[in-house]
């Protein structure tokens, strides 16, 4: 009978536990988003809850895509208040959120973003276009004006100047927002300069010349750039490709890759020059504003000089800071919060 | 009778073929068994000669001189004067005093050797001793992250030190007089997560896992018990029955991030739980660990003797009561086993988690099942790729505290098994 009455209990208080559910109120804030952005959001994150009384914000690594997806899905604090992107919102996600009801959203860019393409200091460095970044790593390339598959074994099969050295380079997978980027701004913008790649159509276009090739010297690593690094590191004949920040990491035994005749600088990113580069964005839902406490002094601690400052310290987590023009820019943005609109994004 | 001796020949010849192919045989077995060891001593090597330095921090102690004046601050209780302070000058000052030949243009340098948290936890110490303000105390702060790395880790060629010449110098000085310490690491056991690897704890974590694994367990061990129960005494043995057994077994076999997929769908989407709490991330590993568990609790009740059954039945006991007086005593043991065995599962389980939020940055220790939180596997994939080096030693470290809870799950299954097994 002590054993009925024993099961019994147990039952009804797993079932109590799972009925409890209420649709609660939050207190703590909920960002979503890049993962490009996650290290930089965390670290605001976490200084604003030392510093202030609110609780430390709840930040999930979705990716931009996800982050977007989750953040339009409704008003409610069941939903995200904040996401965070590593490119601009999309006029397609902008009419997701409207059509959900997000209606107000401020945006805010908060400073950019290069890829590297790295190697050991022990290596023999590049210095490349885009152009040939494009022959040496494209799946298709353009051979007596015809697309074939990718012919060059070496990079110096590209151009002679370059490193008589099988072509071996290693990146992110698709799913990561690096890949994209490296995608869209390297490889089709290298892709661009080629004379066939005019008379291709919008489709070719996309399938072609944002397209890794995938005979294996194209490496994908996951999404760990540690582990990246570390076969840098032990591999001198190998190339990698990942965000800046792991470049100043690991400073001192990796030396980047020329491109365009641009090295990789924070001044050069920050001021566009650098060909690689991309701003970063996060997205704030102002229906949760007085709603859920602390967004609008989380806002403003990202955007203070603190923070993102020249001797702020998102500068040390490696986030290349915005000029000052454009801080006080934010600053205000933060106080006024404007809503974005669509005739911003087209 | 010539005919027979060459049998005996034959068989006497073929004999040391026999006996050369069962040798050849158990050697097989050896070297399965070695290749399996081997595999796991080569990754407890690995995990341990990386991550037993992240139980180790890195501490200064220093004679602070809680200058009022210098901090702008003269009542401890004043929550604005609080704010207004300045806690890094006192720090800066004193580490100044202790580095010799440091003078007050250094300071920038000196900053950099300090953690970025010690000011708020000199600001914590004043609050809780207001009458400290205006005294001098020897007091121990967190190291930077780079002297960190710098004392645990100079010439390995696996981590980039940061110092420059100067500061590598002062640290060895301030080392060898015993001002730079390296210690047991208390904080990755008191704290929550942070970003700044010297301060990040895996205590939020391990609340986290226990709330979600309490869920899962006053969930899963009565369903699966019961579901066991009825199957194996009560249900008739007929189609239907079959392809509720067809559809268990296969259950199990089903890949985790399936549940999360469903979790996401039913308790969050439908059900408007919040994202990321310990009691959705509890029902997800729930029905992940209900098939394991009703799959061993058959086998438990099935292994009861038949005798024991009918015994009971002969002296009047009804169905009811011959189930739960005597087979369900009898079965306990294999049923609290496969449990076991299941939330152990259950305990390292992260690609669930993935879809229902709890893959996230959490610095606060939940403190209920709606808390925000995150568990110790996802802990380890978070620090896993995160840019900063000294994370890695943390990943690892954290690797073997769920390693240590996993083995004393399974040992706990293997003692209450040896203990409380009964022979007929």
């Amino acid at each position: 009978m002590k054993l009925n009455k024993a099961l019994a209990t147990v039952a009804l208080a797993g079932s109590v536990a799972a009925m409890s559910a209420p649709a609660m109120a939050r207190d703590t804030i909920s960002i979503v988003g890049s993962s490009t952005v996650y290290p930089f959001a965390t670290v605001v994150a976490e200084r604003f809850g030392t510093k202030t009384d609110f609780s430390t914000p709840k930040l999930e690594s979705t990716g931009s895509g996800g982050g977007l997806k989750l953040f339009c899905q409704g008003i409610g604090t069941q939903h995200p208040d904040i996401t965070n992107a590593s490119r601009r919102m999309k006029t397609s996600e902008f009419e997701l959120c409207q059509s959900n009801g997000v209606k107000d959203i401020t945006e805010f860019r908060i400073g950019s973003d290069g890829i590297v393409i790295a190697s050991s200091k022990n290596a023999e460095n590049l210095d490349i276009t885009l152009e040939q970044l494009f022959l040496a790593l494209g799946s298709k390339v353009p051979v007596d004006g015809k697309w074939v598959e990718n012919p060059n074994e070496n990079w110096s099969d590209v151009d002679s100047s370059l490193p008589n050295k099988p072509i071996r380079v290693m990146g992110p997978p698709p799913t990561s927002g690096t890949r994209d980027s490296f995608n869209e701004l390297a490889l089709a913008a290298g892709c661009d300069e080629l004379p066939e790649a005019a008379s291709l159509s919008k489709d070719e276009h996309a399938s072609i010349c944002e397209s890794v090739r995938e005979d294996g010297a194209f490496i994908e690593a996951g999404e760990n750039d540690n582990l990246i690094v570390q076969k840098l590191i032990g591999d001198t004949g190998m190339y990698g490709v990942f965000g800046y920040s792991f470049l100043e990491e690991n400073a001192d035994r990796l030396q980047a890759a020329t491109l365009n005749g641009m090295v990789p600088t924070a001044e050069g990113i920050a001021a566009d020059e650098y060909p690689v580069a991309r701003s970063l964005f996060f997205y704030v839902k102002k229906a949760h504003v007085g709603v859920v406490p602390g967004i609008q002094e989380y806002v403003s601690e990202f955007t203070s000089n603190a923070a993102m400052g020249q001797n702020g310290y998102l500068k040390d987590v490696g986030l290349i800071v915005p000029p000052r023009s454009a801080l006080m820019d934010l600053m205000d943005k933060a106080e006024s919060m404007p809503n974005l609109t669509l005739d911003e994004l087209k | 009778m010539t005919d027979q001796r060459s049998q005996a020949e034959i068989v006497r010849q073929s004999l040391k073929r026999r006996y050369r192919k069962e040798r050849r045989f158990r050697a097989y077995g050896i070297l399965a068994i070695a290749i399996a060891l081997g595999a796991l001593l080569t990754l407890f090597t690995d995990i341990i000669g990386k991550g037993y330095t992240g139980f180790l921090k890195t501490t200064i102690t220093m004679e602070v001189q809680l200058d009022g004046e210098m901090m702008y601050l003269d009542d401890p209780k004043d929550e604005r004067q609080i704010k207004m302070a300045d806690f890094v000058e006192p720090l800066v000052q004193a580490l100044i005093k202790e580095v010799p030949g440091a003078t007050e243009e250094d300071r920038k340098q000196i900053r950099e050797l300090i953690n970025p948290y010690a000011s708020v936890a000199l600001r914590d110490a004043l609050k809780a001793n207001p009458e400290w303000l205006d005294t001098s105390r020897t007091m121990t702060f967190l190291s930077h992250t780079d002297v960190d790395v710098y004392v645990k880790h100079a010439g390995d060629d696996a981590y980039s030190i940061k110092l420059n010449d100067q500061q590598k110098a002062w640290v060895d000085e301030l080392q060898e007089r015993g001002v730079i310490e390296t210690s047991f690491n208390d904080v990755f056991f008191s704290g929550g997560d942070s970003r700044d690897p010297s301060k990040a704890g895996i205590l939020g974590a391990i609340v986290g896992s226990l709330l979600t694994m309490f869920v899962t367990l006053i969930l899963s061990f009565p369903i699966g018990v019961a579901a066991a129960i009825y199957l194996e005494e009560f249900a008739p043995q007929n189609k239907f029955t079959d392809f509720i057994e067809v559809n268990i077994n296969n259950l199990a076999a089903v890949p985790s991030i399936i549940f999360g997929l469903l979790g996401l769908a039913v308790f969050i989407n439908l059900f408007g739980m919040p994202r990321s709490v310990p009691v959705v991330g509890g029902l997800v590993l729930t029905l992940m660990t209900l098939p394991t568990i009703i799959i061993s609790s058959r086998a438990a009740i099935k292994s009861v003797p038949p005798s024991i059954r009918e015994a009971a039945e002969g002296i009047g006991a009804s169905k009811m009561q011959v189930v739960l007086h005597h087979v369900l005593p009898l079965a306990m043991p294999g049923m609290l086993t496969g449990s076991i065995i299941g939330m152990a599962q259950a305990l390292g389980e992260t690609a669930p988690l993935l879809l229902i939020g709890m893959v996230a940055f959490i610095v606060d220790v939940p403190d209920g099942f709606f808390d925000s939180a995150t568990v110790l596997p996802v802990q380890v994939f978070l620090w896993a790729g995160s840019p900063e080096l000294a994370f890695i030693e943390r990943a690892s470290a954290a690797i073997m505290v769920l390693l240590a809870f996993l083995i004393s799950m399974n040992a706990l299954a293997i003692w209450m098994r040896k203990r409380l097994e009964r022979r007929w």
